[in-house]
């Protein structure tokens, strides 16, 4: 990592005319890109691929989700079998246990109640699946997929529809969008309320979005500009600071990548939850 | 176009000092609670977590508007 912003912190000073500022750099690595910079071993380019107009290229944030994706795979699958074998987990099945137990008791029984076993499998499905992708960006040369609006905004459409979903299956489709509008308000107020309930559907699943998104970039960019400072004042004087501050920030990002997952499930099926039981 | 990154870092100004007041509240009481029923943390924490997700949320869009601001 040192490395690459090394290189690429000159090659950015050299266009902006030795100012050394800026921070098209950060975009750089934070952004997605159409190649694996791997340097100083090399770079790898991927294809650009159209089709009928439009860009499905497998991108730099595509490999990692699908890195996220088999290593998740391989460990699940793993588990399964143990736990066939016999009921007392070891190893990492230890571990998962935990988070698989916590994701039911803590979040899908606690805030979904009646019913929730049809919803776990959802849960547990984006829990691991946006820890996994959080914690690829942690390891060398890796990166976030959650960092890109266009991961998280899939996401929380899911979210939307499995909200939407389950609460017209529970309710019928008329049922839950008159459920939507509280008990005995005035009629006056029925054409705003009716407005903002209607928005207030579209909101939390952006809101979840742009959390996630918001939260995995801020991240990395904070660690970029830390240890890009060495780069930019050109001094050795500062790197113990910058790097101790970053190593600080990293240690964070762990806790924020558990964190972040731990969130955008319990939003969901919070959402999930008033969607289906819709007297509170 | 100096005026736009002007409003983009007072915008993420403002946004920062309200989401910083409104989660140093948040945490403030949580810790007073769980002070005087130290048997209730766990739900208080949780919820506590909950809602500073809310919080951020919030903040969180002012800062998406700020970043369309300065990449205009």
């Amino acid at each position: 990592m040192i490395w690459e912003l090394a290189t690429t912190v000159t090659e950015a000073a050299k266009k902006e005319g030795e100012s050394g500022g800026g921070s098209g750099w950060i975009m750089h690595h934070v952004l997605d890109s159409h190649q694996l910079d791997f340097s100083p071993f090399g770079v790898i380019d991927l294809p650009h691929i159209e089709v009928f107009g439009i860009d499905i290229s497998i991108t730099k944030h595509i490999v990692f989700m699908w890195f996220a994706v088999i290593v998740l795979f391989i460990i699940i699958n793993y588990v399964a079998k143990q736990h066939k074998k016999s009921l007392i987990p070891t190893g990492i099945s230890n571990l998962m246990e935990i988070l698989i137990v916590f994701v039911r008791d803590d979040i899908a029984k606690a805030t979904i109640g009646k019913g929730y076993e049809k919803f776990l499998s959802y849960l547990l499905t984006v829990f691991f699946f946006i820890l996994f992708c959080n914690l690829t960006g942690l390891i060398p040369y890796g990166n976030t997929p959650t960092s890109n609006i266009a991961v998280t905004a899939t996401l929380a459409t899911l979210s939307f529809i499995v909200i939407q979903a389950g609460g017209m299956m529970k309710n019928g489709a008329f049922g839950y969008f008159k459920g939507l509008i509280p008990h005995g308000i005035p009629m006056w107020l029925l054409p705003i309320m009716i407005v903002v309930e209607f928005l207030g559907l579209f909101t939390k699943p952006f809101a979840l979005a742009v959390r996630l998104f918001a939260n995995m970039t801020a991240g990395h960019v904070v660690i970029f500009a830390l240890i890009g400072l060495i780069f930019i004042l050109k001094t050795y004087f500062v790197a113990p600071v910058s790097v101790s501050f970053a190593l600080f920030i990293f240690l964070l990002e762990i806790l924020v990548a558990l964190i972040q997952a731990y969130i955008f499930t319990v939003l969901s099926s919070i959402f999930i939850g008033m969607a289906v039981h819709q007297e509170h | 176009m100096d005026m736009a990154f002007l409003a983009a870092g007072f915008g993420a100004g403002l946004a920062v000092i309200g989401a910083g007041l409104g989660i140093g509240k948040l945490a403030s009481s949580a810790m007073d609670a769980s002070g005087r029923q130290p048997e209730a943390s766990g739900d208080i924490r949780t919820s506590m977590i909950i809602a500073a997700a809310l919080i951020e949320g919030i903040a969180l869009f002012a800062l998406v508007i700020c970043i369309l601001l300065a990449l205009k």
